[in-house]
């Protein structure tokens, strides 16, 4: 399984939210590759991706971005609140 | 890995900001005056809210104000501002921001461990009320657990 997590240029929030989802997984007992990527980069980088992962304010423009593809696109309002991202992507995955 | 240094002068308390953009200015003052970014720095943070939108408050209360790497940049760095008065960035749930770091970084690919790093402090959701609280900055570093010396590489500090 892959997971993309998306913020607008790639640094910072993406990672924090990268490594707050893999802490998730982990209390989830899921095994997924997540990696982090820009706005730009959502495309490619979710092209084999089941979940993608951001933030209210990008998701119109990451839906428009991965549109035709088959990852469900995610909104996590707190990137530190690891319940949320767990119960976000328990009901997407689990 | 650990946060890059915090040194006092890459720290900023109870700043008087009047809206998001002076609150991001003062983050991206202390990461030039720290010596990891040029003065330019801020408008390049400043631009991405405006292109993307305030999704850098990415917790309440807490803004992570940052660009993409770039000549601005002169080392990794980090800063942190106090404000004197919360301020809206316009983001839907997380609005106000008392907190802004400011985070300077030289390659999308190397910076990912030092952030892992940030997001241990901030998974803690009290503390960013307790930086907030703060009133030196030997305490947001015991808070952040940031190293306070080493040079951070830019020159001028």
């Amino acid at each position: 399984m892959r997971i993309v997590t998306v913020c607008g240029v790639g640094i910072g929030t993406s990672a924090i939210l990268k490594t707050n989802a893999e802490r998730a997984l982990d209390r989830l007992m899921l095994e997924a590759d997540v990696t982090a990527s820009d706005v730009d980069g959502v495309a490619a980088a979710a092209r084999d991706a089941q979940v993608v992962l951001t933030s209210p304010e990008l998701v119109d423009r990451v839906r428009a971005a991965t549109a035709g593809l088959h990852a469900e696109i995610v909104v996590v309002q707190n990137y530190f609140d690891v319940d949320e991202i767990a119960s976000v992507l328990e009901s997407s995955i689990g | 890995m650990p946060l890059p240094p915090l040194p006092d002068s890459a720290i900023a308390i109870a700043v008087d900001a009047d809206d998001w953009r002076a609150a991001v200015h003062a983050a991206g003052s202390a990461l030039a005056a720290s010596g990891a970014t040029t003065d330019a720095y801020a408008d390049r943070m400043v631009d991405v809210i405006e292109e993307y939108g305030a999704y850098v408050v990415v917790a309440p209360g807490l803004a992570l104000a940052h660009a993409r790497p770039g000549p601005e940049v002169l080392a990794e760095g980090i800063s942190v501002v106090t404000l004197a008065h919360p301020v809206a960035f316009g983001h839907a749930h997380n609005d106000p921001v008392q907190v802004v770091v400011g985070l300077a970084v030289r390659t999308a690919e190397g910076h990912v461990a030092s952030v892992a790093e940030l997001a241990n402090v901030f998974n803690d959701d009290a503390v960013v009320a307790s930086i907030a609280r703060a009133t030196a900055p030997g305490e947001i570093r015991a808070l952040l657990g940031a190293p306070s010396a080493g040079d951070a590489g830019g020159g001028a500090a």
